[in-house]
């Protein structure tokens, strides 16, 4: 590994004068556990490191008024481990308890999951398909942005050199929701998405009121497929209709083939785990269980 | 020009000082500076194991922590796991059941074993493989690990 | 129906006092409290690190090597490149000796894959090394070194680089076949052919036959340890090394061969092995860091990533195997042909030979014909793995095994018992068997509760398959000396990679008649203890345990003496057993091991017993393996839900060591069955050189994996003796292949098995590209 500096700043100002005054030489990091492996094969080459997790602010979890307001540090097993979490955003738990294994989710953050902004990244199609937006803060000031519209390539996100993610805010999902994130892996765990899928409905009592669905791995970013919405809002809670949307899924990804999977068999994919999904999150939205694992 | 930060830190119950560069990594300090080479490098990518240490009360890849991280924290190896009393019956449970061969995966799984009885003293078959899934073992094919923890459990718990 | 589930059973004919217990292993303290030293856990004052300069292309001539700028950063002592390796080589030919089952190398390709000259032949080919201060420093002036190359079209699969206008590796492969060299130019080194019999009348007799072609990826052996080492060329130019290796003597005097000293200069300490699998028996790194340790004067030390690790290492070939074999209606095989290419890696010397050795081994088969084909691509050069060459080419013939039993309508395992080689079977290389295990390990399955209980659930299903590995025997020396409180000092040059210190001892205790805890094993260096040849083709519990019987023998005898010496008595008059040494008819004259061993000093001094051996008698290995899977039709995944293995370990020295290997190999079989490969890029490189990508099972992709010990005593060991660390590898791709013919009616003949590939079969057979 190069040599690189290493900060720890205990306030968001701080982190955010640093980064301002490093420009692109610098990069926060959380946990770590992508930085870290990036920086070693030389994939992310800064000069600096701003280790963010000790500020107090981007380990917060807010849980009142029904949303979540997650500090961007906040590693996955506090989320996992969070009972307003698990009641209310059990997707949320479905994405943080297989980032990883046990060792990287006592380290691995939602929101460093979100800056990475991998393709494959399990916690971004949870988010986008809860509608969560990202709060950034940066040597002007403060802004959000929605989730679907952070990533802008693979590695690559919206902020600027001088901005830092410092929390990302989950609304209250209304009476008769329900999400779940999916990954197909060919091991168990310990894995990377060879498809991802994120979705959260709300019903209206037969009949989808809104679809929101997200894949991982078909695209260069996390993708929000709202062909979805567009096709299933108002219609009946159906096998027929559940397996339109994952046609409309099938047909929204834009897989390559590489180690992982074949585009055929990543499109292929997208159908069937959508509908997996789309049933899950459905069963939720009814007061039902499903276990995250 | 580049200097090596100074960290104060604790390992085991003492506070220990040293010097690291900022990319010398928590393993590589662990391994190369405090010559507590318990905690192996096996793929220094997070997805084997081998360089489990507990930090501020969770297990970690000591190869994904930077060693400047440990600045104030507390720090558990396997070298902290036995006793002046003996071994900690997990390390017993190991040797009982033969849950080990080549033994570079061991320490590993057992700091990782040990956070787990910790957390869960009567873990099931599920919960166990379930929780250890970040720690490769290439000669056991686990069998044997799964046992000596739920033997480990057992015992702990009469 | 309810059965108790026993996990492990042990089916013992014979029992001893100490041979068939369970005691905690010698080394076992220091392996959990993290005290034990593995190779890169070694030090020594003044060392410094080293860091090698790999080829960025598979296949690309050198153009130039410019070192300047890393000789001036300042942290660098020592620069290397290739062509500072000696061209002279000991040995006329350089020919090293070929032994069973493991691979040779022509010491001229071993030099050039240890560091390149003139071309580099694949991805990550060392081509310099640099050594430094620190291992940073040295990994930065390793990016220093400037390699100017001249890319080459590459070719990583087998049959491409069979093709006739395939790029090829080496300008000096001229095909041998059948023994005589063809003149014929190209990758293909080497062509053999094994018969029995006559084939085609064979084939002519039977009333079905089933033809099938496999393709099996490269694969790893995943030991957790990278390769790492560290060389000392001292002033009195004797090289030092310590590592982790399976083979002190092998890397030894690889090592000395290739930098063209004596043997004995160099001394290899082995420290403890992170595992090995085959994969530790060559050097890598060792002869670049005694290269750079004499140029700076300093150890060196170094280790490999995993990314080296897996790309530039040796792994075990992928291969191409077809079958096609024949059976009567009444269920009797009567013909087989098969024929094998495996990748060597980029070198020749592939394990092809074994695999042809193993294909139709299980069977009694009147006729059968088998052609081996050696060929180099552009891939590192391939090590033992395992069983090396079983798994490839039973994967294949047990899958076709199984469809002639489908076929037939005949239960796999009767089919197999109605075919099963068992003493005086002949195999296709011409050479019978001694008395083997093959029918117990089939009936043993056969009486199993596993094979007994129903099979539930939707796409839920079974699979059996067996296989074959010859073992090995080769030379091996063991040392004891009794200390005056009667425990015994036991020397050895046996790698311990899992639990091997425990069943030498053993054996010693049982000869001696004392308690195993009495025996103190140490695995020693090369200075110190006779040429013993790696821990490897399941031979250390058989031959160095044979070496250990040895010398406890030697010792008993030396007892015995010292005992007729004290009591004034003939020798002859004097016995020794169970620790108890007593002469005449009385109980008059008789003394424990403990008080004889007080006696030594006024006796004649320290007795010590020697015990070198180079065994015939090996024993073959026979395992069989029912699983329970269910796979998804709509994703393709198999989860493994159960499996029973069963294997002939002739005696169980050590019942929990045994099943471990049993288990273990188990594990690797399924990994190397679902998903594990080498996915190779376009340009020829290694794309998942990572544990995340190269997807070896965790513990979340097993079930618990039952064992069978069946014991058939190997007549070439006192004890009985087999090895038990290969075989039970090879059964899991076969087995799982045959469980998924059952459950979504598809035959696979590509691994891995993974989802997208079961997937792509499946919509092969509907007639679809992609499911649509």
């Amino acid at each position: 590994m190069k040599w690189i500096d290493y900060a720890r700043p205990q306030t968001v100002a701080e982190a955010v004068q640093l980064l301002t005054e490093r420009g692109d030489g610098a990069r926060a990091m959380a946990g770590g556990t992508d930085l870290i492996v990036q920086l070693r094969v030389g994939r992310r080459q800064p000069d600096h490191v701003v280790d963010v997790k000790h500020i107090p602010d981007l380990n917060e979890v807010n849980t009142s008024g029904g949303g979540v307001t997650l500090g961007a540090a906040v590693p996955c097993h506090i989320i996992y481990n969070n009972d307003a979490i698990k009641d209310a955003f059990p997707a949320l738990v479905d994405s943080a308890s297989i980032i990883g294994g046990t060792q990287i989710q006592g380290r691995a953050s939602i929101g460093g999951n979100l800056c990475n902004a991998a393709p494959s990244a399990d916690a971004i199609p949870t988010l986008i398909a809860l509608g969560a937006t990202a709060n950034v803060s940066g040597s002007t000031g403060e802004r959000s942005v929605a989730i679907e519209d952070f990533c802008t390539g693979p590695g690559q996100n919206v902020l600027g050199a001088d901005e830092l993610l410092t929390s990302i805010s989950i609304p209250a999902q209304g009476a008769n929701s329900g999400a779940r994130y999916q990954r197909f892996i060919p091991r168990n765990e310990m894995d990377i998405a060879v498809v991802g899928v994120g979705a959260s409905v709300t019903l209206n009592n037969g009949s989808f009121e809104s679809v929101r669905v997200s894949l991982a791995s078909v695209a260069p970013t996390p993708l929000f497929v709202t062909e979805i919405n567009d096709e299933l809002a108002g219609k009946d809670v159906t096998d027929e209709n559940i397996a339109k949307a994952g046609e409309i899924a099938k047909d929204a990804a834009k897989p390559i083939s590489d180690m992982r999977g074949t585009a055929d068999y990543r499109r292929h994919l997208c159908d069937v785990m959508t509908r997996r999904v789309l049933s899950d999150a459905i069963t939720r939205a009814r007061g039902g269980n499903v276990d995250a694992h | 020009m580049p200097t090596k930060s100074y960290v104060q830190t604790n390992i085991n119950g003492e506070s220990v000082e040293f010097l690291a560069e900022p990319r010398q990594s928590l393993l590589e300090v662990l391994r190369d500076t405090l010559q507590l080479t318990g905690a192996k490098e096996g793929c220094n990518d997070g997805n084997c194991g081998a360089c489990t240490v507990k930090m501020d009360g969770r297990i970690v890849c000591s190869c994904l922590v930077f060693g400047v991280e440990a600045e104030g924290a507390d720090i558990e190896t396997i070298e902290g796991m036995a006793s002046p009393e003996g071994l900690h019956p997990l390390q017993t449970a190991f040797l009982e059941n033969a849950a080990l061969q080549c033994g570079i995966c061991t320490p590993g799984f057992l700091m990782a074993s040990k956070a787990l009885l910790d957390h869960n003293p009567n873990p099931t078959e599920g919960q166990i493989r379930w929780w250890l899934a970040n720690n490769l073992c290439r000669c056991t094919g686990y069998d044997k690990i799964v046992r000596a923890v739920m033997d480990a459990a057992q015992k702990m718990q009469a | 129906m309810t059965t108790t589930r026993e996990p492990n059973k042990v089916l013992s004919q014979i029992e001893y006092d100490v041979i068939g217990t369970r005691p905690i292993r010698p080394d076992g303290a220091d392996k959990v409290t993290g005290r034990a030293k593995y190779s890169a856990d070694f030090t020594i004052s003044g060392a410094i690190y080293g860091k090698l300069v790999r080829s960025p292309h598979a296949h690309a001539r050198i153009i130039s090597i410019d070192t300047s700028k890393a000789e001036a950063h300042p942290s660098v002592k020592a620069v290397v490149t290739g062509e500072d390796l000696p061209k002279t080589v000991i040995g006329a030919d350089g020919d090293r000796p070929k032994t069973s089952g493991e691979i040779a190398a022509d010491l001229k390709y071993l030099r050039h894959q240890i560091m390149a000259t003139e071309k580099v032949v694949f991805g990550n080919q060392p081509v310099a090394a640099v050594a430094a201060a620190t291992a940073h420093d040295a990994e930065e002036a390793a990016k220093l070194v400037e390699v100017k190359y001249e890319i080459l079209p590459s070719v990583t699969e087998v049959r491409a680089a069979m093709e006739d206008d395939a790029p090829v590796l080496h300008d000096d492969i001229e095909m041998t076949e059948f023994g005589e060299k063809t003149g014929r130019k190209g990758n293909i080194a080497d062509h053999f052919q094994n018969k029995i019999g006559d084939p085609q009348k064979g084939f002519e007799q039977a009333d079905v036959i089933v033809e099938r072609e496999f393709n099996t990826a490269t694969v790893h052996q995943g030991y957790i340890e990278p390769h790492s080492c560290t060389v000392h060329w001292r002033d009195d130019d004797r090289i030092f090394i310590w590592n982790s290796c399976q083979g002190p003597f092998n890397i030894r005097d690889a090592t000395a061969e290739v930098l063209g000293v004596p043997l004995t200069n160099v001394k290899l300490t082995p420290q403890e092995i992170g595992g090995g699998f085959g994969g530790k028996f060559e050097p890598y790194g060792e002869p670049v860091l005694a290269l750079l340790s004499k140029k700076a004067g300093a150890p060196v030390k170094m280790w490999m990533t995993r990314t080296e690790d897996l790309e530039a290492t040796g792994p075990s070939p992928g291969s191409y195997v077809r079958v096609k074999m024949g059976a009567t209606k009444d269920g009797k095989i009567v013909a087989g042909e098969a024929e094998l290419a495996f990748e060597a890696g980029a070198y020749p010397g592939s394990v092809v030979e074994a695999g042809g050795e193993c294909v139709f081994a299980p069977y009694d088969i009147p006729n059968a014909v088998v052609d081996g084909y050696d060929v180099v691509v552009n891939k590192s050069k391939m090590a033992a793995y395992r069983a090396p060459g079983a798994t490839n080419a039973e994967f294949a013939s047990e899958t076709v095994v199984d469809e002639l039993a489908q076929k037939l309508d005949i239960d796999p395992i009767e089919f197999r018992l109605m075919n099963a080689a068992k003493e005086g079977t002949r195999k296709v290389d011409g050479t019978s068997f001694p008395r083997i295990g093959l029918v117990e390990v089939l009936e043993a399955l056969k009486d199993h509760d596993h094979w007994k209980s129903p099979i539930e659930g939707d796409n839920v299903a079974r699979g059996f398959a067996c296989a074959y590995w010859m073992n090995a025997g080769l030379q091996s020396a063991v040392n004891l000396a009794v200390n005056s409180d009667g425990r015994v000092s036991l020397t050895e040059g046996s790698p311990d990679i899992g639990g091997s210190r425990a069943s030498i001892s053993m054996q010693a205790a049982e000869i001696l008649g004392i308690p195993s805890e009495d025996i103190l094993p140490s695995v020693v260096d090369t200075d110190s203890i006779g040429f013993t040849f790696g821990t490897g083709g399941s031979r250390t519990t058989f031959a160095t345990g044979y070496a250990a019987i040895e010398a406890a023998k030697d010792v008993k005898q030396q007892m015995i003496e010292r005992a007729a010496l004290i009591w004034g008595v003939a020798p002859e008059s004097v016995q020794m057993d169970k620790g108890n040494i007593h002469a005449g008819n009385g109980a008059e004259l008789k003394m424990t091991f403990k008080e004889l061993a007080a006696e030594m000093n006024d006796t004649g001094g320290a007795i010590t017993g020697r015990g070198s051996v180079n065994p015939s008698g090996v024993g073959a290995a026979f395992a069989g393996l029912i699983v329970d899977i269910h796979a998804d039709p709509e994703t393709g995944k198999v989860q493994i839900l159960r499996a029973t293995i069963a294997q002939d370990a002739g005696k169980a020295i050590h019942p929990s060591y045994v099943e471990g290997q049993l288990q273990g190999g188990t594990a690797q079989g399924i990994g190397w069955g679902l998903n594990e490969e080498y996915f190779m890029s376009d340009e020829g490189r290694m794309a998942n050189s990572s544990f995340l990508d190269y997807r070896m099972p965790t513990a979340l992709d097993l079930p618990m994996i039952d064992t069978v010990i069946v014991e058939v005593a190997n007549p070439g060991h006192p004890f009985g003796v087999r090895g038990v660390g290969e075989v039970n590898i090879a059964p899991p791709p076969a087995a799982i292949a045959n469980a998924l013919s059952r459950s979504l009616g598809v035959r696979m003949e590509r691994l891995p098995m993974n989802p997208n590939t079961v997937m792509e079969t499946m919509w092969a057979n509907n007639g679809s590209s992609n499911g649509s």
